[in-house]
């Protein structure tokens, strides 16, 4: 498969992420959506790697994901130190930051 | 015969990622990741990436979404509405995710750079492998190495301050186990 | 010593004079700031005579010299020196202001003694002195324009010298203010000069004049009208002269240096000194003729209704000076100046006169009620005679030969100018009338009670009054001191009096037609090059003007004489039979009620309207309504900051898909 294909579905994953990044309200689910653009770029990185014959963009992705999963565990934890204070799970209340 | 490994991966990729998006409950929104993660490593075995591939199911969909598992059953997921704070989000989101996605795609197919119409050059066998990668890492972005590891243990660290009960965490008005209201001692 | 030598002692010491009084008064007990003031004059007036002598040195054609202490400003085009002219015309206006003025700082040395601002009153009038010989002595505009105004600040602290007596601080302002109007047509003609001519020193000017300029061109005639403002301003004249009646409320030596003898008088050094530019735009030489002619008439019959012994000399000066403004701008040089120095002898005379009159009165100036002091004060009687004999012009007087020889010229030069002469005769009638009209009335006649107190021997002791209002005062600081020194008890006061009257009756011998000519041959230095300074009229037909002139002032003495010894009464009876004639008379031709309808009234109107109408609307509307405007966007922006997280996301979002479309544009 010519590697366009794949920056073509990393590019329909992004949108996707994003798209949901938008419409959903719980923070978790939020978190899941920027998990999935993350995937993305993963996934055009390596079929870079492949379109140039370098295990370099192998590399990136691996950091990457290096960096997805901390801060996935700080976004978790704070949602559990959301739950824990009582505070509602929905990004449309935690407006207090605004002009 | 790998256009049709690549279908299925990009099928089951896309269908979870729909699926992320779409589900109310969030427990099930996690389970739509993990099938999408499982198809994305099928997708990097296709391109060579062996390790990356293992990698991806082992800590990816394995451990970090393990976590998330956990954190969704404690949080627990209400049945929420897709609602909006902003009049029309709902509209205007896949509106503006499209356009990105139209963008980006135009951008890519029309592009004149020669070597993404094709496959790509003739790699050799150990391309993608462990040894390989290792061997990437430890010598040639060593720097960026010790850094990931370095940032992880800061976020261990963080994830502990953060989520910690009282006497470890940082607000002392935390709910937790109410006390006991004992009565006065006449 | 080179004359400019001398001259810069000249200016100098009044300076320095002023100076050490001001700083010195503390240590410096009794009369002693008065003595130290009288001296630094004296002193001037021998540094005057001595660069008079340096400039008799030199030839007749050569006796106009410059010097310049410093370079003041030197760029591009612009030049300005502290730099001096010293020329006959200038040595004699020295001469005559240190003269008068040492003669004045003696007199005053015993007249003010009793008052709290003694040496404040000394210090001022040194710089007064100072900055009147640094006008007639500067060489270049801008040094002239600050000498104009150092004089016009002087004038202003000696007016109001009595700073609690409410009308003389207004009167201060009053003085000031009209001549800071002068000032205005002064800085503008100097401006004009420098911008037609590119100079501001005087004797490159006025070579210039001649070679830019053609006769009658209309930027001459507006340098010399804007000229003649200033002038006017300072000399008092219509329209500009209410100030001067109301300058009276300062202490009678200030009346008798400022306003008689030498900065009226500044008026008439401008117009002499910008002869060059004043027969080149003879329009304007006529046009000032006529303000002098008319200021001479209005002036007259004012000094025969008012009652207040200083007013009339006030307006007596106003006249005379009215006199000489005529007399310079129809180029009667010598005329005019030679007045000038007559006048300042007489009118400083009288204001000495009538300042022991009005301390023997306890203060009080209503001539009305001053009768019969001869006995009381023979010696003030009689140099209050003198004086009057000068002012009318009596045969034989200073006033005779110098105020005949202005008419005389005048019918000379014929045509339109035997208007000035007419008026001129008119107005010497009117002037020896009421000159006696003060002469009788304060020395002949039975004596008021004040006078006969004085004959047993005690100066009359009144409650300290406002003279004009009747407010009772105090003799503290800012108020006239407690006692009352008249001549006949104070010897310098008598030294400086018999001075000025001894100039009085015989400085008119200086310029006897056909006899003598020592003021032309020695003014010939600076006036060589006008036309105008060559028309001499014959000697017969000086004699013959100065005939007419004798026997007119005769005339107004005779009438005088009848009106108030020979049958007293006969002007009440006058004034109440011609009532509003009186009236108006009395009321100064209602002047200052015409300048407050004209001039006064329609700036209070719009300062009030820009305050009210335009300050508060569009000014501050602007202001305010260029915060309101940025408050408004500033909230507009304010709403992009709404705290939801998926705001900023979709913005994120939507910047992304924007930019990405521009990219893709941009590249095809």
């Amino acid at each position: 498969m010519d590697v366009s294909w794949y920056l073509v579905l990393s590019a329909l994953l992004f949108a996707t992420g994003a798209c949901g990044v938008l419409i959903r309200r719980s923070p978790l689910v939020i978190l899941l959506c920027l998990e999935l653009m993350l995937n993305a770029g993963n996934l055009a990185l390596v079929a870079f790697s492949r379109s140039n014959g370098n295990e370099e963009g192998q590399v990136f992705a691996l950091v990457v994901m290096v960096v997805a999963a901390c801060e996935v565990v700080v976004g978790l934890g704070l949602i559990v130190a959301m739950f824990r204070r009582r505070i509602a799970l929905d990004v449309d209340e935690i407006r207090e930051l605004r002009g | 015969m790998v256009e049709v490994a690549f279908f299925a991966g990009a099928i089951g990729a896309l269908g979870g990622a729909i699926a992320v998006i779409a589900l109310n409950n969030p427990f099930y929104s996690v389970l739509a990741l993990i099938v999408h993660l499982i198809s994305l490593a099928g997708l990097f075995l296709l391109l060579h990436a062996e390790f990356i591939a293992a990698a991806q199911i082992v800590v990816y969909a394995g451990a970090v979404m393990v976590l998330y598992l956990f954190v969704a059953a404690y949080v627990g997921g209400t049945e929420e509405p897709i609602a909006q704070a902003i009049p029309g989000q709902r509209f205007v989101a896949p509106l503006l995710a499209a356009a990105l996605f139209v963008e980006v795609s135009i951008a890519v197919v029309g592009t004149s750079l020669a070597s993404i119409q094709t496959e790509g050059p003739v790699i050799e066998a150990g391309f993608g492998s462990p040894g390989s990668i290792g061997r990437l890492l430890l010598e040639r972005f060593l720097v960026a190495f010790e850094a990931a590891s370095m940032l992880l243990l800061i976020a261990a660290v963080g994830a502990i301050v953060l989520a910690g009960r009282k006497g470890t965490g940082t607000s002392a008005s935390g709910p937790g186990v109410p006390d006991v209201d004992r009565g006065e001692i006449v | 010593m080179s004359a400019t030598t001398w001259s810069w002692l000249v200016l100098a010491l009044p300076l320095a004079g002023s100076m050490v009084i001001a700083f010195g008064r503390a240590a410096m007990p009794g009369r002693v700031p008065g003595w130290i003031g009288t001296a630094s004059i004296a002193l001037a007036f021998a540094c005057s005579i001595g660069a008079l002598l340096a400039l008799l040195d030199h030839p007749t054609d050569e006796r106009q010299l410059t010097d310049s202490l410093y370079s003041y400003a030197d760029a591009g085009g612009l030049e300005i020196q502290l730099g001096i002219l010293v020329d006959p015309l200038a040595v004699y206006m020295c001469l005559v202001v240190t003269g008068i003025s040492t003669l004045i700082h003696l007199y005053s040395l015993a007249y003010m003694d009793s008052d709290r601002g003694y040496a404040r009153f000394f210090s001022y009038l040194n710089f007064f002195v100072f900055s009147m010989l640094l006008l007639v002595l500067a060489g270049n505009f801008v040094l002239l324009i600050v000498g104009w105004a150092f004089v016009g600040f002087a004038s202003y602290a000696l007016i109001s010298f009595w700073y609690r007596r409410e009308t003389a601080t207004k009167a201060g302002m009053k003085a000031f203010v009209i001549n800071v109007v002068g000032d205005i047509g002064l800085v503008f003609a100097a401006f004009f000069v420098f911008r037609e001519l590119g100079t501001f020193d005087f004797l490159e000017s006025f070579d210039a004049a001649r070679d830019t300029f053609t006769v009658n061109e209309g930027v001459v005639i507006a340098i010399c009208l804007l000229i003649c403002v200033g002038a006017f301003a300072k000399s008092a004249q219509v329209p500009f002269h209410t100030w001067l009646p109301d300058a009276m409320e300062g202490p009678t030596p200030v009346s008798a240096l400022i306003h008689a003898a030498t900065m009226v008088t500044a008026g008439v050094y401008l117009i002499a000194r910008m002869w060059p530019f004043f027969e080149l735009g003879p329009t304007a030489a006529d046009i000032a003729a006529f303000v002098g002619l008319a200021t001479l008439l209005i002036a007259a019959t004012i000094a025969l209704a008012v009652t207040d012994l200083k007013r009339i000399i006030a307006y007596s000066t106003m006249s005379q000076i009215g006199y000489m403004i005529m007399g310079v701008a129809i180029g009667a040089y010598v005329g005019g100046l030679f007045m000038l120095l007559a006048h300042a002898f007489f009118k400083a005379l009288l204001f000495m006169a009538a300042g022991s009159v009005i301390a023997a009165m306890a203060n009080n100036q209503n001539i009305d009620r001053m009768s019969g002091f001869r006995r009381a004060m023979p010696f003030t009687s009689a140099l209050l005679l003198i004086g009057c004999l000068a002012l009318a012009a009596f045969p034989g007087t200073s006033g005779f030969f110098s105020k005949d020889e202005i008419l005389a010229f005048a019918a000379d030069r014929g045509g339109m100018y035997w208007i000035f002469a007419i008026g001129g005769y008119i107005g010497a009638v009117l002037t020896a009338f009421y000159a006696f009209r003060i002469g009788f009335r304060v020395v002949t006649g039975p004596p008021c009670e004040e006078a006969k107190e004085l004959e047993q021997g005690h100066i009359h002791h009144a409650e300290p009054t406002n003279p004009a209002t009747g407010e009772p005062e105090d003799a503290e600081v800012g108020f006239p001191g407690a006692e009352h020194h008249i001549a006949e008890r104070e010897w310098p006061m008598k030294v400086a009096m018999a001075a000025l009257g001894f100039g009085a009756l015989f400085i008119g011998l200086l310029q006897v037609p056909g006899v003598d000519h020592v003021l032309s041959t020695f003014l010939a230095g600076t006036f060589e090059e006008s036309p105008l300074f060559h028309i001499e009229p014959t000697v017969g037909d000086s004699w013959l003007g100065l005939a007419v002139g004798g026997s007119i002032s005769v005339i107004g003495v005779l009438g005088a004489y009848v009106c108030y010894v020979r049958r007293p009464g006969v002007t009440v009876r006058l004034a109440e039979r011609y009532r509003r004639l009186h009236a108006f008379l009395f009321n100064k031709w209602y002047f200052d009620e015409l300048i407050d309808a004209l001039v006064y009234r329609p700036t209070v109107a719009t300062g009030r309207f820009a305050n009210s109408v335009f300050e508060r609307y569009v000014v501050d509307g602007i202001v305010a309504g260029a915060t309101g405007l940025v408050k408004g966007a500033g909230s507009v922006v304010r709403g992009a900051q709404s705290g939801l997280v998926r705001g900023y996301a979709l913005l994120l979002v939507g910047g992304f898909a924007a930019l990405g479309i521009y990219f893709l544009v941009v590249a095809n």
